[in-house]
């Protein structure tokens, strides 16, 4: 099994800034605004995004939700494995708020599909946009696209794109492996 | 990957320790679901089930009812008491002309023993058994065992007593059944013409006085006196039950220690327990009620999963 690293820990934390930034751009100090990380891979990549903007840029009272859309993904009884669901964290109401979704790897699209669904049980958001860590170009299902793309990738459907983060595997690393 | 062990619900007796925990942990997630402002997940919008009750229910049909719209399934409902079976019909061909509706899962309450498991052998679709006769009332033992453990942290090494018409209760034996897997305690307490003979043979054992029990105990489940299902009289009156079994507030209060209350409901007030411990804060029966619905969309989720398309 061959695998290539797509981004070292350098380029992730350069990465991580940029979209911080972006995100400051357009959301100036928070206060309208709620970032939601999907369950389990994109609520580390949120975690580290909101961990940025609370020390490096001073955003004070930022807030963060965790979603799990296990109970709202389109493939349930359609996969060899059962779904397992993570735990779900927003202690806020998202009505007329600007929400941020956040994940990790956009493929096909279905996940944000699902947690656009899921989010409507919080409230009617204001807007909503997108943020990933990768952007899998030429893979969609959905005509779903991120506001916020830390780096494009072209990978075919028989390769699969990992991001590895520190606080579970000692080092920040995305990488590109074949199945 | 995580599924239950079994295909349909038809006791507890036929699950194990993972299924009971697979169950608590879905729960978790279910019991997050429905304290949200929109209390619905889409999983199960294919699926239709039908609550089949050839015997009178409010909570478990309104439970189960409130789980499956929760989950999004389609619903139908069937009362005995409104139905075919009045004109002649057997269960068989009542569910048989139900399944060519094309339902997928059938909760069933049934008057008679072993009504699920002779379901489950003649018909296709996943059966969860809401109460059969005397038999076993799983979710509700699984609602209860999953009400201990957020109350107390953990079922393992708690003592339990349950007490009263231990004879007619599925409860009981679910309970039992429930609790012994997980590592209670388990003893029964109550008339002696109302605890069956061989019930120690389940590993519980049996107390005659109301207070030695609650002393020892950290919970006590309080079932109701099933005249119904009484044929012949058991006790002298009701009033003497009460006297000897009934739980007051002054009984509690002289225990030195606080335990936790339990009822599946329906409470008779004054008889089993007084008004007083029923709304006492140590009385966790609207908790159970709360739970019911979280456990239910659990058990229905995970048998679910096992459709295939």
């Amino acid at each position: 099994m061959s695998k290539k690293v797509l981004l070292n820990s350098k380029e992730i934390e350069i990465i991580l800034h940029r979209l911080a930034c972006q995100l400051i751009e357009n959301h100036d100090d928070f206060s309208d605004s709620v970032l939601i990380g999907l369950q389990p891979r994109g609520s580390h990549f949120a975690q580290r995004l909101v961990k940025i903007l609370r020390e490096d840029y001073e955003i004070q009272g930022l807030d963060l939700g965790l979603l799990d859309i296990t109970f709202f993904r389109d493939d349930f009884r359609r996969r060899d494995a059962p779904l397992e669901a993570a735990n779900t964290q927003i202690d806020f109401l998202i009505e007329n708020k600007k929400v941020v979704l956040i994940d990790d790897v956009l493929y096909s699209g279905r996940s944000v599909n699902a947690a656009l669904t899921a989010i409507q049980s919080y409230g009617r958001p204001e807007h909503v946009e997108l943020c990933v860590l990768i952007d899998r170009r030429f893979s969609r299902h959905l005509p779903i696209q991120p506001d916020y793309r830390g780096r494009q990738v072209d990978a075919i459907n028989e390769e699969r794109v990992t991001v590895n983060w520190k606080e579970l595997h000692k080092k920040d690393t995305v990488y590109i492996e074949n199945k | 990957m995580k599924q239950l062990s079994v295909e349909h619900l038809l006791g507890i007796k036929y699950l194990n320790k993972n299924d009971i925990d697979l169950i608590f942990e879905t729960a978790n997630h279910f019991k997050e679901v429905i304290n949200r402002p929109i209390k619905k997940v889409p999983s199960l919008r294919d699926i239709t089930i039908a609550n089949l009750f050839f015997e009178n229910s409010t909570r478990t049909k309104l439970s189960f009812e409130l789980a499956e719209k929760r989950l999004s399934a389609d619903v139908i409902n069937f009362s005995a008491s409104q139905s075919s079976v009045k004109k002649g019909e057997t269960l068989i061909d009542t569910v048989n002309n139900i399944l060519s509706m094309k339902v997928d899962i059938v909760v069933m309450r049934h008057g008679n023993v072993g009504a699920g498991v002779f379901l489950s052998k003649h018909v296709d679709a996943k059966i969860i058994n809401a109460g059969d006769g005397t038999h076993e009332h799983p979710t509700q033992a699984l609602l209860d065992s999953y009400s201990i453990k957020e109350t107390l942290g953990s079922v393992k090494g708690k003592k339990v007593v349950i007490v009263g018409d231990i004879l007619h209760s599925r409860v009981a034996l679910s309970n039992i059944f429930a609790l012994k897997l997980q590592g209670a305690e388990v003893k029964v307490c109550g008339p002696t013409t109302l605890i069956p003979k061989y019930i120690t043979s389940l590993g519980v054992e049996v107390e005659t006085n109301i207070k030695k029990a609650l002393e020892w105990c950290d919970v006590a489940n309080v079932l109701r006196v099933q005249h119904e299902r009484m044929d012949i009289k058991y006790f002298p009156s009701t009033r003497e039950y009460t006297q000897l079994f009934g739980i007051n507030k002054e009984i509690l209060d002289n225990l030195g220690k606080k335990i936790t209350i339990m009822h599946p409901g329906p409470i008779n007030r004054g008889v089993e327990i007084t008004s007083d411990v029923a709304d006492a804060d140590q009385s966790i029966i609207l908790n159970q009620v709360e739970n019911g619905v979280a456990v239910r969309m659990a058990v229905i989720y995970l048998l679910a999963q096992q459709i295939k398309r």
